[in-house]
C-alpha cells in the first residue's frame, strides 16, 4: 500500500466516523444503558473499524457500511457481557434522554408512557432489543439490520415483528 | 392497537420516541479523533519508514535476488546443455583428455559469453 492509497482510505474513513458517530453511540447508549460505558464502547467500535476498513470496503461491493461498524459494536457489546458476565447493571439514564432528547410537547404528553416503553425494552431477550433499537433509534432498514444481525432479511422481519408485539404485551400488561 | 389509559398505543411512534438518537459527547469526539490521529500517524510513520528503508534492508531484496537467482540458474543450465551437446564432437577432435577437458572450458566460456552478450 503506498502512501496515496493510505491518504485515500484514511479520508474515507473519516467520511465514515463522522456519518455514524451518532449511530454507534446511539446504539451503544440503548444496548448497554449507561454513558460511560457507550462511549468506551464507540471507541473500541472505530478503532477496531479503522483496523479492519480496506478489507471490509473491498468486501463491501459499494454497499453502506452502517451495517458493518453496528456489527462490530454489537461483537463488542455482547464481549463486554461475556467479561462481566451480567446484563446491564445501570438503567437506562431514561432522566437524561428525556430531558436532552424530547421536546416540552412530549414530556408533559408522554413522560410517563415513554418511561414505560424505555423499562419494557429492557425486558426484551437481547436479540429483539437490538433489533428495535437499530430500527427505531438508527433508522436501519430490514435489510441493514439483517446484515449488523447476520440474519436474513425473512428472519429479520419476524424477529422485528415479534419484538414489536413482546413489547406491546409489557407495556400494556395490567 | 392495544389501549392504555383510554387511549390507542402507538407502539412503533412510542419506540421512536423513546429511543430517540443520543448526540455524542463532546469529549468522546474529542477522545476518539485523538486516537484515530494517533493510529493514522503511526501507520503513515511506518509506511514511510518502510518505503525509505525497503531498499536498504536486505530481508526486502528476497524479490530481485531470486529474480537474478532464478535467471542464472537458468542460464546456466543452457551453457551446460549446450556444452553437453557439443560434447562428442568436442571428444572426436581432443587428441587427449587434457586436451578434452581445456576444448570444454573453452566451449562453456564460449556459451557463456554468448547467453551474456543476449
Amino acid at each position: 500500500m503506498d502512501s496515496a492509497h493510505k491518504a485515500r482510505l484514511d479520508r474515507e474513513f473519516s467520511d465514515l466516523y463522522r456519518a455514524h458517530l451518532r449511530d454507534v453511540y446511539s446504539y451503544a447508549y440503548y444496548r448497554i444503558g449507561n454513558h460511560h460505558d457507550a462511549e468506551d464502547l464507540t471507541e473500541q467500535t472505530f478503532l477496531q473499524a479503522y483496523r479492519h476498513f480496506e478489507r471490509a470496503q473491498a468486501e463491501s461491493d459499494g454497499r453502506p457500511l452502517r451495517p458493518w461498524l453496528i456489527r462490530i459494536a454489537h461483537n463488542l457489546a455482547a464481549n463486554l457481557y461475556r467479561d462481566r458476565s451480567r446484563r446491564p447493571q445501570t438503567p437506562i439514564d431514561d432522566t437524561t434522554v428525556l430531558r436532552t432528547q424530547h421536546t416540552t410537547e412530549d414530556l408533559v404528553e408522554g413522560r410517563d408512557e415513554l418511561a414505560r416503553i424505555l423499562e419494557s425494552i429492557k425486558q426484551l431477550p437481547d436479540e429483539r432489543r437490538e433489533a428495535l433499537i437499530m430500527r427505531f433509534s438508527l433508522g436501519m432498514d430490514n435489510r441493514e439490520i439483517a446484515r449488523a444481525m447476520g440474519k436474513s432479511d425473512g428472519a429479520t422481519k419476524v424477529l422485528l415483528h415479534r419484538a414489536i408485539k413482546q413489547l406491546e404485551g409489557i407495556v400494556t400488561a395490567p | 392497537m392495544s389501549q392504555t389509559a383510554g387511549r390507542p398505543l402507538d407502539i412503533e411512534s412510542m419506540l421512536r420516541l423513546a429511543l430517540s438518537p443520543v448526540e455524542p459527547p463532546a469529549a468522546l469526539r474529542t477522545r476518539v479523533e485523538t486516537r484515530l490521529q494517533e493510529l493514522t500517524d503511526l501507520a503513515v510513520d511506518e509506511l514511510e519508514s518502510w518505503e525509505l528503508g525497503s531498499m536498504r534492508d536486505p530481508r526486502n531484496w528476497a524479490r530481485p535476488v531470486i529474480a537474478t537467482a532464478v535467471g542464472a540458474t537458468a542460464g546456466t543450465a543452457l551453457v551446460v546443455l549446450r556444452v553437453r551437446q557439443q560434447h562428442r564432437k568436442r571428444q572426436a577432435a581432443s587428441h587427449d583428455p587434457l586436451d578434452l577437458a581445456r576444448r570444454t572450458l573453452k566451449a562453456a566460456s564460449a556459451e557463456a559469453r554468448k547467453l551474456a552478450q543476449r
